[in-house]
């Protein structure tokens, strides 16, 4: 095998500065004044006769990071033959790795809130780009200043390409500490076994504690199918209920009753207010008794982990937004929203609506709940609000209700369709007037900036001049 | 450089013609066609002779079981496929059967082997439908990629010495990766006649730099061509077919 020392180059790539490497690589600190930003080279370990899946891993790796992109992955640099000297070069990412955090853990809710956010925001952009990345732990995730960034791709998935690793080996891939039951189980594509990992990240940095610890056999990785951790609460009780119950959902053993999307456990890590607690600490039969009755029933372990909610997400988007304007009470055109936005749901089983009025502000930096009146415009909104989706008959886990106090109505929705990572806004549009084209509208400006799908609502013409006739 | 593989074309004039517009518009640097030119259609003299003036031009093509059962007066076929050849045979003229006559069963260039069927006794015409039969064909070559047909499915096998090989299923439109690790086995779909599905012709477009290969889908006037095969008293089966890509 090759030996690699400071100033050797590899294609263009001066090697500079030897890095902490784990057993499947070496990874260096590398300079090439072709690439603009700080590089770093993994060199995989592949000896002659040695262990086949370090080549697997890297040729999966290789595959896949060269097709990621944005603020959340390493940006690839260029990739060695096998044939000569395999490396690959990519973006040295600076920031802290989460293994410290994890190591310093329990660290407070509000702290695991906002990592989990940060994380929940990574992996929603990954599986967007149709990559689950099946080694999801702290040694694997960054937190950089511009968010969570993921790194080592060995062992991920990419649903349009060949599963050349999988298909190579029948054990199960990841690690024991955090690996899905679905994963132990043998399957490798469900985006939801990322989002089980985060769950067990979040766990341990909420109580300090690995859920499952780190079984070293079959045998023993199997046991979550069949008992669940000690909840959170149970270890901590400063914990808050709602940071358990988004814990506890992300760890569903039944795939059926996890989180199906990363842009969800976001949006419930960034607004607790509203995610349901209802269930408390025992929201399914994995957590107690059904622990105890599943010992005595033989029961098949695929059934146990449900099935992957793979096509959902080609059905439509996972979270809408509905902006309705309640000024003036709910008029037709809140009605004719209401319609639209139902449409939009009824694409998937599993989407989930965040209903967002603004309330304006006239002045920036005064808020109008600070006084008494001001809470009591602010509360009656949100009954409104309410009020104008009770004919949706969502279940209160599929629908969110915001009441965004700010000066301009649509950089507030834009604002939280960009942070809740929403994948369509429904919004309605009123007949022009002459101020309103003097200002522009909500909805142009809406249309003009939102980074995803908008349905824009209007009530035709005849309709809404009648309406205004007195 | 980049190569345009065409398979099965069946005598189907609409979808050569289509596949043959978009090859243009890609311009590679090599245009095999992989066999069957004839069989099933209604226009196998358009299609002979278009085929004789690319391989004119510079093109590889080499022969199908329905070419030499149409050169020979083979009937050792499916009902359909047996009176498509007969009808073929009667429109078909000497310069035509002496074209699907010198054909070769298979051509091999660099590391490249381009064979209709499978490369395990490649005169049998065997079907490559699993990966039994996909290791078996890959063990009758040592080419790095080994290119077939006759299936009308498209198929990609990975192949590591030593082990099974991995089947994937390339999705339409979508470079599947070519792995400097492996060889590969890869089942081009139809032209003329697909079956698996999408009635678009399909055909493979291999880029060896970039080692990725991309089943392209064309979308062609499948009406016609069924209307053509209706008119001309072949098996109404052959028409219907298209219109569901079976």
């Amino acid at each position: 095998m090759q030996k690699f020392e400071a100033g050797a180059s590899i294609d263009g790539f001066e090697l500079v500065e030897r890095l902490q490497s784990g057993g499947m690589a070496t990874l260096w600190r590398a300079r090439n004044p072709k690439f603009d930003f700080p590089l770093l080279l993994k060199i995989p370990f592949l000896d002659p006769g040695g262990d086949v899946s370090v080549i697997l891993g890297f040729e999966a790796e290789e595959l896949i990071l060269k097709r990621l992109s944005g603020p959340h992955v390493p940006r690839f640099a260029a990739s060695g033959s096998l044939a000569k000297v395999p490396y690959i070069a990519m973006e040295f990412v600076a920031g802290v790795g989460l293994a410290e955090l994890t190591n310093g853990a329990p660290q407070p809710p509000d702290e695991v809130a906002r990592i989990g956010a940060e994380i929940a925001k990574a992996l929603a952009a990954l599986h967007r780009q149709k990559v689950v990345h099946l080694d999801l732990k702290p040694e694997n995730i960054i937190l950089a200043e511009r968010g969570a960034v993921l790194l080592d791709f060995g062992l991920a998935r990419h649903a349009e390409l060949p599963d050349l690793l999988g298909e190579e080996s029948s054990v199960p891939m990841g690690t024991a500490a955090y690996m899905s039951p679905e994963q132990v189980l043998g399957e490798r594509s469900d985006p939801a076994s990322d989002i089980f990992a985060l769950g067990c990240i979040l766990y341990q940095l909420a109580t300090g504690e690995e859920p499952f610890g780190r079984p070293a056999t079959f045998a023993g990785m199997k046991r979550r199918l069949y008992h669940a951790p000690k909840p959170p609460r149970d270890i901590d009780k400063a914990i808050p209920r709602w940071l358990e119950a988004v814990i506890v959902r992300c760890m569903e053993v039944d795939r059926s009753r996890r989180y199906g999307e990363a842009a969800h456990v976001l949006s419930d890590l960034r607004n607790p207010d509203q995610v349901v607690v209802a269930r408390k600490s025992t929201p399914s039969n994995e957590w107690g008794w059904g622990a105890i009755r599943n010992l005595f029933r033989r029961t098949d372990e695929k059934s146990l982990v449900g099935k992957a909610a793979n096509s959902a997400a080609r059905a439509g988007p996972p979270i809408v937004l509905a902006a309705v304007d309640l000024a003036s009470g709910s008029d037709a055109l809140a009605g004719e929203v209401r319609n639209e936005t139902a449409r939009v749901l009824a694409a998937r089983q599993d989407s989930w609506l965040a209903c967002v009025t603004v309330l304006k502000t006239e002045i920036v930096g005064t808020t109008p709940d600070v006084d008494e009146s001001g809470r009591l415009v602010y509360l009656q909104r949100l009954v409104a609000l309410k009020d104008w989706a009770r004919p949706l008959h969502l279940p209160e886990d599929r629908i969110s209700y915001h009441v965004l106090e700010a000066v301009s109505p649509a950089d507030a929705i834009l604002n939280y369709a960009e942070h809740n990572d929403v994948g369509h806004i429904v919004v309605g549009a009123r007949s022009s007037s002459a101020i309103r084209r003097h200002l522009g509208s909500v909805s142009t400006k809406v249309v003009a900036r939102a980074l995803c799908s908008v349905s824009v609502v209007r009530l035709k013409a005849v309709e809404e001049e009648s309406r205004l006739r007195p | 450089m980049r190569i345009a593989i065409l398979s099965d074309i069946h005598a189907n004039r609409e979808a050569f013609d289509a596949v043959l517009g978009v090859v243009r518009k890609q311009a590679p640097d090599q245009l095999v066609l992989l066999g069957d030119l004839v069989g099933y259609g209604p226009d196998p003299v358009y299609v002979v002779e278009k085929a004789a003036d690319l391989v004119e031009g510079g093109a590889f093509c080499i022969k199908g079981n329905h070419d030499e059962a149409a050169a020979l007066g083979r009937t050792d076929m499916t009902e359909n496929a047996r009176v498509a050849i007969e009808w073929t045979r009667e429109r078909l003229a000497r310069e035509h059967f002496d074209f699907l006559a010198q054909l070769p069963l298979s051509l091999r260039s660099e590391d490249r082997l381009y064979v209709h069927a499978s490369a395990e006794r490649q005169e049998k015409w065997l079907y490559i439908r699993d990966v039994d039969a996909a290791e078996r064909c890959l063990s009758a070559s040592d080419a790095r990629f080994i290119f077939c047909g006759h299936t009308h499915i498209p198929a990609i096998y990975y192949a590591l010495s030593g082990r099974r090989p991995v089947h994937f299923r390339p999705l339409d439109n979508v470079a599947a990766p070519l792995s400097e690790l492996r060889r590969h086995l890869v089942v081009v779909g139809a032209v003329g006649q697909p079956r698996d599905g999408n009635p678009s012709a399909c055909f493979a477009l291999l880029d060896t730099e970039r080692r990725e290969v991309t089943m392209v889908r064309v979308p062609y006037d499948h009406e016609e061509t069924a209307r053509k095969i209706q008119a001309s008293g072949l098996p109404g089966w052959l028409g219907m077919r298209l219109k569901i890509g079976r």
